[in-house]
């Protein structure tokens, strides 16, 4: 048994981490923060270059022919470095819905581009809340043509094309491709909670759209399972960072005469910070197997996998502040660029409440859950 | 990455699974448990029946080939790998088989005699140790001695080459039933707390050692205190230096929190389906949000811990040691036993009072959960060594260190 990635899967992982290091995401981060552009083009073409938006697309799209298992370790050190780049919309969701579909058209030239970094995706959902259901959408396709309105899309004022959901019949909701730039499509971006990380409004006015799939509430499931454990090794690679910056910063900070980590009061609440990020790091690998096997089992394993993810990132990065005291609450300290990010992770693909029921949902369905 | 055993571990498997199915029933549901065949005679209590039970398992299982399999074959044991004796564990709990009362001997007292005992004394008491004819116990806290075990007083003075004990302990699992004991003393007061420790093992039948029970908060009496009045132990028993006794109990210690695995008592699955039954404001309690909300932390809890096992096996099956990290097994599991019990009276509202077939897991779980938390390191210690151990934070300042034992304040003042 190996229940654990393979050596080079974490050879991999260590050179995406070195180079996020090297790049010094975290200071690219506040750079996003506090300026005017909207994601670190910089740092995106360096992951370009290293092949990372190709890992999951087939050589003969023009990718690299990984697998899942090597974008969960790239997620985890994007997630480590709170990266300013849109990957997770372009490739965990763009990317894997069009790998997911059986429009060849649609795959022979949008995955190329994709792999090669020269446009950039997102997923078009949220409508009045960032999880509507099937009788939730109200965005309409016809003939060819989109009408309506996503909130807070991801990326959306970067992307190049969306996939939106959208009614396409009677009781159905399709998947449609828009190109963003196109006529009948207006882009306005939000100020947000973490301005490292875009978001925008788009709405549609007969916009051209070309149809992924018309019948696609089950792929629209599928593609949120699978992007959840995505999601969740960003947030599990973010909480260790943010459990490692408490614990260092309390082992040089002293008070009282002592490095406050010498205190039980700090010790004890580092180790919290560790037992929650291994409980969502192991379930994480189990989303993990579930997902790269497409094993019956990933809805189960995706939401334990984000629940659990959810949970460590936000009390990692609350906790993190409280170990560095005063300082910790500072703009100048990096621990706020953590503490948003784990509060945008958390929204993005739908809050914990939700996950949580959909995580209860799924064992109700199957017969036996432990 | 996969679940899958390699070549030889599925040959071991098959092995292991081919032997416990010509020898005892396999489980038709996870959670069914062995019960002792017969609790006939007046006089036989529960305990003593299981106790016959699971010495004829374990025998049995000896007989074979089956105990003890990590340890060396001239102890009684199989030679076998860490994995192997893991594949052992898993196959085995799918049966119906007896067990509860040689952890604490092969579990600690084991390890600790084969580091330390001589040759001729492994040979006498690690067969019978294995095949569960002989049963130990640890006796380590005191009264003024629990999370800091190294306050203990009990007294050991050596005559000519015999040690004369003279002292209290508390909380020993299974003394009442014992035949053999190992036993940290302090043999100088005047030496620093942790330097004036000797270890020894010792005969529970010897003159001047008396066991009594302690009543725990469930009603039950798992642990004893055993009080020594000059109870005489020849100083060829004594394990380790005069004064290392403090290195040879972190041996023992260690080999503690890997017995010490998951809490028993209700989990996820009987508050899920408790849940599912139970009505709740006219509904039944699984359809209302706040209950799932709670649900699907625990699942994630116990999911968690099931996977971080995995990890662990795993690091065995590829041949590297799995860490102290396997400490957040009991923190986890003894929390989430007492607020899951806690959480499922409460969804049972008044029928939670009165103890029946449905309520008595649930109760009983809730009285048991403190004495989990305690037992085997606390939550607190625990987080102290995954704190300093695992991440490497430093030591509490302590004031009790390098001054003689018997200027520093112990046990309870009040």
């Amino acid at each position: 048994m190996n229940f654990n990635f393979s050596e080079d899967q974490l050879l991999m992982k260590e050179e995406v981490k070195k180079l996020l290091d090297k790049e010094n995401s975290v200071k690219r981060n506040r750079n996003i923060l506090e300026g005017e552009e909207k994601f670190d083009k910089e740092l995106w073409d360096q992951l370009v270059q290293m092949g990372l938006t190709a890992t999951t697309i087939p050589e003969e799209y023009g990718g690299i022919g990984m697998g899942f298992l090597e974008l969960c370790v790239i997620a985890e050190e994007l997630g480590r470095g709170i990266a300013p780049v849109p990957f997770s919309s372009s490739v965990y969701l763009a990317t894997t819905a069009i790998l997911n579909s059986s429009n060849e058209d649609i795959k022979k030239e949008f995955l190329p581009k994709l792999a090669g970094g020269e446009i950039i995706g997102t997923f078009a959902h949220s409508e009045k809340t960032t999880f509507p259901s099937e009788s939730g959408i109200s965005v309409a396709a016809k003939s060819g043509k989109i009408t309506g309105k996503k909130v807070a899309v991801p990326d959306g004022d970067i992307a190049d094309f969306a996939l939106v959901s959208a009614t396409s019949g009677k009781n159905k909701i399709g998947l449609f491709l828009v190109d963003l730039s196109a006529d009948g499509v207006e882009i306005d971006s939000l100020e947000t909670f973490d301005p490292s990380r875009s978001h925008a409004d788009i709405s549609f006015k007969n916009a051209p759209a070309q149809e992924l799939s018309a019948d696609a509430w089950e792929d629209i499931e599928k593609l949120l399972d699978q992007s959840a454990v995505l999601f969740a090794f960003e947030q599990v690679g973010g909480a260790e960072a943010a459990m490692n910056q408490a614990k260092d910063y309390a082992m040089g900070r002293y008070a009282f005469g002592r490095a406050i980590a010498s205190f039980q009061a700090i010790k004890h609440k580092v180790a919290d910070m560790y037992i929650s990020l291994q409980l969502a790091r192991s379930n994480c690998y189990y989303g993990a197997w579930a997902l790269s096997n497409d094993a019956p089992e990933l809805p189960t394993a995706a939401a334990t996998a984000r629940v659990s993810a959810t949970k460590a990132f936000y009390e990692c990065s609350k906790e993190n502040i409280q170990t560095h005291g005063g300082m910790g609450a500072t703009w100048e300290f990096d621990c706020h660029l953590f503490y948003r990010r784990a509060r945008l992770l958390s929204s993005n693909i739908g809050s914990q409440g939700i996950w949580k029921d959909k995580l209860i949902t799924s064992l109700e369905k199957s017969n036996s859950p432990t | 990455m996969d679940f899958n055993d390699t070549k030889e571990e599925s040959k071991f498997r098959d092995e292991v699974n081919s032997w416990l199915s010509a020898n005892a029933d396999k489980k038709e549901h996870a959670k069914d448990i062995y019960r002792p065949a017969e609790m006939s005679s007046e006089s036989e209590s529960g305990e003593s029946s299981a106790l016959k039970d699971a010495k004829a398992w374990q025998a049995k299982k000896y007989d074979a080939g089956w105990a003890c399999l990590h340890w060396p074959k001239d102890y009684g044991g199989r030679d076998a790998t860490p994995m192997e004796r893991v594949i052992w564990g898993q196959e085995e709990s799918k049966f119906k088989v007896p067990g509860g009362f040689f952890e604490i001997g092969q579990g600690m007292a084991g390890p600790v005699l084969m580091l330390y005992a001589t040759e001729e004394q492994k040979k006498r008491y690690l067969p019978p140790m294995a095949k569960g004819e002989e049963i130990w116990c640890q006796l380590f806290s005191e009264p003024g001695a629990g999370s800091d075990l190294a306050g203990i007083k009990t007294k050991a003075e050596l005559d000519g080459d015999t040690w004369t004990i003279n002292g209290q302990k508390v909380w020993t699992s299974g003394a009442h039933y014992s035949d053999y004991g190992i036993i940290v003393t302090r043999s100088d007061f005047s030496a620093p707390k942790h330097k004036g420790l000797t270890y020894f093992f010792l005969d529970m039948k010897s003159p001047g050692v008396e066991v009594r029970p302690i009543k725990q908060i469930t009603g039950g009496a798992n642990f004893n205190e055993v009080y020594f009045t000059d109870v005489k132990i020849p100083d060829s028993q004594r394990l380790g230096e005069i004064g290392d006794g403090w290195k040879v109990s972190l041996t023992t210690l260690m080999n503690e929190r890997l017995a010490v695995g998951d809490a028993s008592g209700v989990d996820f699955q009987e508050i899920f389906e408790l849940a599912k039954d139970q009505d709740f404001n006219g509904d039944t309690a699984i359809s209302n949000g706040a209950v799932r909300e709670k649900l699907a932390d625990w699942y994630c809890e116990q999911s968690g811990l099931k996977y971080t096992k995995m990890r662990n096996i795993s690091a065995l099956s590829q041949g590297s040691t799995p860490g102290p990290e396997a400490s957040i097994t009991k923190i986890v599991s003894a929390n989430k036993l007492q607020d899951i019990a806690n959480y499922g009276m409460d969804l049972m509202d008044n029928a939670s009072i009165a103890r029946d077939e449905e309520t008595a897991i649930f109760q009983g779980s809730l009285l048991g959960a403190p004495l989990i938390r305690i037992a085997g390191g606390t939550d607190e210690v625990l987080k102290n060594i995954i704190a300093e151990q695992v991440l490497g934070m430093p030591q509490d300042i302590r004031v009790d260190k390098n001054v003689p034992f018997n200027e520093i304040p112990t046990g309870s003042k009040n």
